[in-house]
């Protein structure tokens, strides 16, 4: 180092001014550049294929032992879609964390004194992060698929991806899981705080549910399938049930992670940094 | 240039910071002093936006921060809380600062090598000292060769050396013209670095001043008298208004309060002997303690 050094640097043209795609560019500087971002995103990738391929060669093997009735029952999307149940968990939590993680480092005060209008930093991890996911969990999904039919070929026990719903499934599958990644971004944005934002996220998702059972049955029913994990995953529905229809649902998940981003973006603005 | 006007701010039942006024000027290094809890980091964060103030304003170079086009080509920040991930490299932090101005990667290098970081570039910003931290701090704040520089106590935690850089730059970056103004608690650093010092104390104004100003007033305040007929001195001296202490030498009293001219003409009238009579030049640090005794919010019991 020079001690002699009295001037910033050489001059630098002002070619900056900030606009959104600069935003976005320096998100995904932001996600990539740490390790968080890829044990989870390597996580959800893993279990999304290595639980599909585990399930279904399971089921292939024990297939002559499985009773009419079950087999009845047995879609062959479910053993392919399981590893979802997991990947989803580790999306939502990285979701929280991309905006949480700012708060508790202090990087939002870099952030939002480069940005002081602070709004475009939100779209950038909102827009970023849902590409990312979706570019990732689309063809984690799709091969997810192709593994799960070319194990239950040998069986006659498989689906093809022209049969009806299951070009939807897999493909609503990837958007649901981007949607929970949205979903906890949203509420890590409103609750600053990493432990925080996981625990509105899991409980919203996966304790409120069970929760319901202390209502009567009549309102648990009622109430049930408009809750976010039940109308999320009505898109991947195999079998008629008490569900949304699959993209209504889907929508209204969508609209809860939206509700959840839009709280966030009014309160980024009016709070204190 | 940066303009704040009736700038106040609460946070529940305390005002940080309580009407205050001031202007500072490009061309000069401008000090920001004032105890720690004075409010200098938050009067930073209003200016910069990051907290809304309940009253008044501040502009940085005729307009709000947040309504510049260009923020980083405008202010460069340093803010005295850390604001690195520790988790990513320092290239990658500045990297990303820089693309929400199309700054140049090119640059990014430049500001690495001017703040002596090359060889930890890539690691992670957890693994820095102190100092290195500071060093990314700084190069942050450079990165949109702005006109005006916010730096919030910048030598904390630099070793001897760095503090040496950190004074050449700041004096070389006003002497670019472009406005510098650095906070600190410590006025001895002040005295070497800065030409005008912004003096606050609880939230409020205690004194705008130029340093040569300060270091004239501080000095010559107070005056030490040694005479064989201490006690009966002392006696005479003490009024309101002037302190005599005596410490350990019983025939030496310090007397502040009066001028030396003062104190040998009472003496002279008492016909008390006087064998030494020297004013005493008070050190800056001292000054600047008498000068926010008042304000200090969290003061060590004496």
């Amino acid at each position: 180092m020079s001690t002699s050094a009295t001037t910033s640097a050489p001059g630098l043209p002002h070619t900056g001014r900030l606009t959104q795609m600069r935003i976005f560019r320096s998100e995904w500087t932001k996600l990539r550049s740490v390790r968080s971002t890829r044990w989870a995103f390597l996580t959800a990738v893993v279990f999304t294929i290595g639980i599909a391929t585990l399930a279904c060669a399971v089921v292939s093997h024990h297939w002559d032992q499985v009773s009419p009735q079950d087999r009845a029952d047995f879609h062959p999307l479910d053993p392919n879609l399981a590893g979802l149940q997991l990947a989803q968990l580790a999306l939502g939590v990285l979701g929280v964390l991309v905006i949480t993680a700012e708060y508790s480092t202090g990087m939002i005060r870099a952030s939002m004194t480069a940005v002081p209008r602070r709004l475009p930093v939100l779209w950038g991890k909102v827009v970023v992060y849902g590409l990312v996911t979706l570019a990732l969990m689309l063809p984690a999904t799709l091969i997810a698929f192709a593994i799960g039919e070319w194990i239950f070929s040998g069986r006659h026990i498989g689906v093809s991806f022209s049969d009806p719903g299951v070009a939807r499934a897999v493909i609503g599958a990837a958007l649901y899981v981007t949607v929970v990644g949205l979903f906890g971004l949203g509420l890590g944005a409103i609750v600053r705080n990493t432990a925080g934002g996981i625990a509105s996220f899991a409980g919203l998702m996966f304790v409120l549910p069970p929760l319901m059972n202390v209502f009567p049955a009549s309102w648990n029913d009622a109430a049930s399938p408009y809750l976010p994990l039940a109308a999320g995953e009505a898109v991947m529905a195999t079998t008629p049930a008490n569900h949304l229809s699959p993209w209504v649902g889907l929508a209204l998940f969508a609209g809860y992670a939206a509700a959840a981003i839009a709280i966030a973006a009014v309160l980024l603005v009016r709070r204190d940094t | 240039m940066i303009e704040v006007r009736d700038l106040s701010k609460r946070y529940g039942n305390t005002l940080a910071v309580d009407d205050l006024t001031f202007t500072v000027r490009p061309g000069v290094v401008t000090g920001f002093l004032g105890p720690n809890g004075s409010g200098k980091s938050t009067t930073i964060r209003l200016i910069l936006g990051l907290d809304a103030p309940a009253a008044g304003d501040a502009s940085v170079n005729g307009k709000q921060y947040r309504d510049h086009p260009a923020p980083l080509h405008e202010v460069g920040a340093l803010l005295e809380a850390r604001s690195v991930h520790p988790g990513r490299s320092a290239y990658n932090h500045l990297l990303a600062l820089a693309q929400t101005h199309g700054i140049s990667r090119r640059r990014v290098d430049d500001l690495i090598d001017l703040v002596g970081l090359q060889s930890v570039a890539h690691k992670r910003a957890g693994e820095f000292s102190l100092g290195m931290g500071q060093r990314l701090g700084i190069a942050s704040a450079l990165l949109g060769d702005p006109s005006t520089l916010i730096l919030d106590e910048p030598v904390n935690g630099l070793d001897p050396e760095g503090i040496h850089w950190i004074r050449n730059l700041l004096k070389g970056l006003a002497a670019e013209g472009r406005t510098v103004f650095v906070s600190s608690h410590l006025m001895s650093e002040m005295a070497l670095t800065a030409e005008q010092v912004i003096v606050i104390g609880r939230g409020r104004l205690i004194t705008d001043i130029r340093v040569d100003e300060f270091v004239r007033q501080a000095s010559g305040k107070v005056v030490h008298v040694r005479s064989p007929q201490a006690e009966k001195l002392r006696a005479l001296l003490s009024r309101p208004g002037v302190g005599v202490n005596v410490d350990g030498d019983p025939s030496l009293l310090e007397v502040t309060g009066l001028t030396a001219a003062e104190v040998g003409d009472a003496a002279n009238e008492a016909g008390i002997a006087l064998h030494e009579l020297t004013p005493q030049q008070a050190s800056l640090e001292e000054a600047f303690m008498t000068l926010t005794r008042e304000e200090v919010e969290y003061k060590t019991p004496a």
